[in-house]
């Protein structure tokens, strides 16, 4: 192997005196986008909402908020595992990865499972985005900033379920060392910040 | 022996040419889907300039239509009856006319040319990479920019004809299709935008890491060639202003596909919220697409000048100022659209502060060309040409924050003329001036100089008669997007303005097919091109034209900024970043440990 092939064999590795890798870095920007993203959306939801406080119901009132703080529960639970498959293939401890790994894939896919059944729970009631068919306490707006953000917010954790699941087929393939780990560091970024925008999703479309 | 401390970290991830090594990618993984910077660098020139070609293909069409109204246009025949029965325009086409040529314009021809040619092609090179921080990623960016553009195209073919809401698609106009009559087309509009969004999101993340990460050792910040760092500070508006759109974007569509009530009175939505949302993409934008032009004119009036770029580091200030700013001034698009008038007065303010760090950059161009050696080749003809023509547009600026002048000029041809003043005026003479001072790097073939001043003298002169007599047309009160101003009679005696207009509008569409045949023609006949045919100073120009795959044989040394000219005492008037002090050539070898004393730390 020539030696130009043997350095960009090694790329994606995290370079020793290098304070953020390429691809952490580039983790980084994208979530700074991500925020953006994000926040358009809730800044839309605060100006409609203060424009149209009529169209709101009461906290509690059409939104199973039990459910959803169970819910919420479980994505905060993924976040440690997933801090938990970070710590043990840093510590090269190739069975905790796997098993946190997929600890961490199972309560992703169980949070979107539970947020489907929420759909459809509150579409049989009549809680709808589409305007002309809204039938539930509160308006139409309700409705679709509801299913928007929230369904962007499902989307990213289903994206997030994903790329787990291509991380745990790596790990599993015996891909990450203790001195090679940077494809779970940065999925658990993106899983960190899928989470943390969660919870500010559930206190202000669900609890305020 | 220590270990140097590498301002480029990861050099070792770098995948440098190898002259011994002859490169030997199959066809389409060397040109169809190549991850080499300067090959995406290419693609994005073929595909803008394509794009190019029908957004100005477009604006022919409104002119002739403006310029002799109701008249049968020539060749119009070929269109079909639901766009121009007979060769007459018909209103509705008309609109798809306008709201096309804004979009193609701003979206599929001058902000690929600036950041994804220019950006490609220059930053790796500029900061002494092998490529890109992400090869595939940025190969994506180009591929997914493609289909947005044919999607956006392809709305021409649909039932109800292509988006006619203005490319600033306000609603409730371009969310109900009642209103404008045009359905699947400005939902394909949406769907276009929101694509290409993500490819420009992919290529601001690899800008952006390969700035932060690949710079070459003694490539400080402060050494950065100026295009880099406006692509730099470009690469963060991108990043931070398409989610803004995307969001309000995906939040139109659903409205116009499932009846989502964002933006729609009736059912509590607030068109002024789209107003808000993509103003506060769509002024970041205008910097997106000025800020690049103002690092080539840099660049380029620098080498014309064979001068230092008069105060660097405030040229870099007022980029990120520029920037900044750039952030708060979103209001001044709405005066009209109902703001209390104390908002208004502070979006005024904050957008005339723009005129400083404007003026700086101004100034600083000025004083770098103030007695130099000038040689005016066509980069430089075009780069000056950008500095005037900039000036023009930044001062009807002026006009337009002033809240009191625009309630009389909003929405006039006096913003028309004022946007293409600075779009045209101003980023596309330095995307000229670009173009013909990196296209031998990138093709191994110089332009025709007699062509390209040919091209020069007339754009310049017809852009002129096309665009300044529009002031006038705009304080005359004729609207902005008028199919046929003559309903009105107090426009009617501006009608042999506008016939002015549509003669040397046409005749400047056609001068620019002198610029497609210089490059067509060259690409195969031009003079070949030498390694430094321009003497600058930057790290590409010591590279073979066009550079090898992984650019440099081994990490580059950077020892000075990329504007020494007519260093007092040194026989030539050029002085590369990579050349040692003591005139030998060093480099260091990709175990990053320099060959040579001195390497700057």
């Amino acid at each position: 192997m020539s030696q130009a092939a043997a350095i960009h064999a090694q790329a994606p590795r995290p370079m020793e005196g290098m304070k953020v890798y390429n691809v952490k870095l580039g983790m980084w920007v994208f979530l700074l986008s991500e925020v953006m993203f994000f926040s358009g959306l809730i800044g839309a939801y605060i100006i409609l909402r203060f424009a149209h406080p009529e169209h709101w119901a009461a906290p509690g009132e059409v939104l199973a908020v039990p459910l959803t703080a169970f819910n919420t529960f479980m994505l905060i639970c993924s976040s440690v595992t997933m801090v938990k498959a970070f710590a043990a293939i840093e510590h090269g401890d190739q069975a905790g990865l796997k098993k946190w790994l997929l600890a961490t894939i199972v309560l992703g896919a169980a949070f979107v499972g539970i947020q489907v059944v929420e759909y459809t729970k509150l579409i049989e009631h009549g809680f709808v985005p589409i305007a002309s068919l809204y039938a539930a306490e509160g308006g139409p707006l309700y409705g679709s900033t509801f299913y928007t953000m929230t369904g962007f917010h499902g989307v990213h954790v289903s994206i997030g379920v994903l790329c787990l699941s291509f991380t745990a087929f790596q790990a599993f393939r015996g891909r990450y060392t203790e001195e090679y780990y940077g494809g779970v560091e940065i999925i658990g970024l993106y899983w960190h910040f899928v989470d943390l925008v969660w919870i500010i999703l559930f206190t202000i479309v669900y609890l305020i | 022996m220590t270990t140097p401390q590498l301002l480029a970290p990861n050099v070792s991830a770098q995948h440098w040419a190898d002259p011994s090594h002859p490169d030997d990618r199959p066809f389409i993984r060397k040109y169809v889907f190549s991850t080499d910077h300067k090959t995406i660098g290419n693609q994005f020139m073929f595909m803008s300039l394509f794009f190019l070609m029908i957004g100005g293909a477009l604006a022919m069409m409104i002119r002739w239509q403006l310029g002799w109204p109701g008249l049968p246009m020539p060749g119009g025949g070929v269109l079909p009856e639901t766009m121009a029965p007979g060769g007459i325009l018909l209103p509705e086409f008309y609109n798809s006319l306008v709201t096309m040529h804004g979009t193609f314009m701003i979206f599929f021809a001058i902000m690929p040319l600036l950041v994804g040619m220019f950006g490609n092609w220059l930053i790796p090179l500029h900061v002494g990479a092998s490529d890109m921080a992400f090869p595939r990623l940025n190969m994506m960016s180009f591929w997914t920019a493609v289909p947005a553009g044919f999607i956006m195209l392809a709305s021409f073919a649909v039932e109800g004809g292509a988006a006619g809401a203005g490319w600033t698609a306000y609603p409730p106009l371009s969310a109900v299709p009642e209103y404008s009559g045009v359905s699947t087309g400005q939902q394909l509009w949406c769907v276009s935008l929101v694509i290409l969004g993500f490819s420009s999101l992919m290529g601001a993340v690899n800008y952006i890491t390969t700035i932060v990460n690949m710079r070459a050792p003694g490539m400080t910040w402060l050494r950065l060639p100026l295009p880099v760092w406006a692509l730099f500070i470009t690469a963060i508006l991108i990043l931070l202003a398409m989610p803004i759109l995307a969001g309000a974007l995906i939040m139109l569509l659903f409205d116009q596909t499932i009846g989502t009530t964002f933006f729609l009175p009736e059912t509590g939505g607030q068109p002024l919220m789209w107003q808000h949302l993509f103003w506060y993409f769509g002024h970041p934008e205008v910097y997106i697409l000025i800020l690049p032009a103002m690092g080539i004119a840099s660049e380029v009036i620098a080498n014309g000048s064979r001068k230092p770029v008069f105060g660097y580091p405030a040229m870099v200030g007022a980029i990120i100022a520029i920037a900044f700013l750039g952030w708060i001034v979103w209001g001044h698009h709405m005066f009209q659209s109902g703001m209390n008038p104390l908002l208004g007065s502070s979006f005024m303010l904050s957008t005339m502060i723009i005129a400083v760090p404007s003026a700086i950059k101004v100034f600083n161009w000025l004083g770098t060309i103030w007695r130099g050696d000038i040689h005016l080749h066509t980069p430089m003809l075009n780069a000056l040409a950008f500095v005037a023509m900039f000036v023009i547009g930044g001062l009807s600026g002026v006009f337009m924050a002033s809240t009191p002048v625009d309630i009389y000029i909003h929405d006039t041809y006096f913003i028309v003329a004022h946007i293409h003043y600075v779009l045209f005026g101003g980023s596309l003479f330095a995307i000229f001036a670009g173009l013909y001072f990196w296209f031998p790097k990138f093709y191994g073939r110089m332009l025709n100089p007699t062509l390209g001043k040919i091209h020069f003298a007339l754009t310049f002169v017809f852009y002129n008669l096309v665009f300044f007599p529009m002031h006038n047309l705009g304080l005359g009160g004729m609207m902005r997007r008028i199919y046929d101003p003559n309903q009105y009679g107090f426009l009617e005696p501006l009608q042999p303005m506008n016939t002015f207009i549509s003669v040397f509008a046409l005749a400047l569409g056609a001068s620019q097919l002198v610029f497609f045949f210089n490059i067509l023609w060259s690409l195969w006949r031009g003079e070949k091109a030498p390694e430094n045919p321009w003497s600058s100073n930057s790290l590409e120009w010591d590279l073979p034209s066009p550079p090898p795959h992984g650019n440099f044989e081994a990490m580059p040394a950077v020892y000075r900024g990329p504007y020494e000219y007519s260093y007092p005492g040194r026989g030539e008037d050029f002085w590369p970043q990579s050349e040692p002090p003591n005139g030998r050539r060093a480099r260091v070898e990709t175990s990053g440990a320099p060959v040579a004393e001195g390497v700057p730390q």
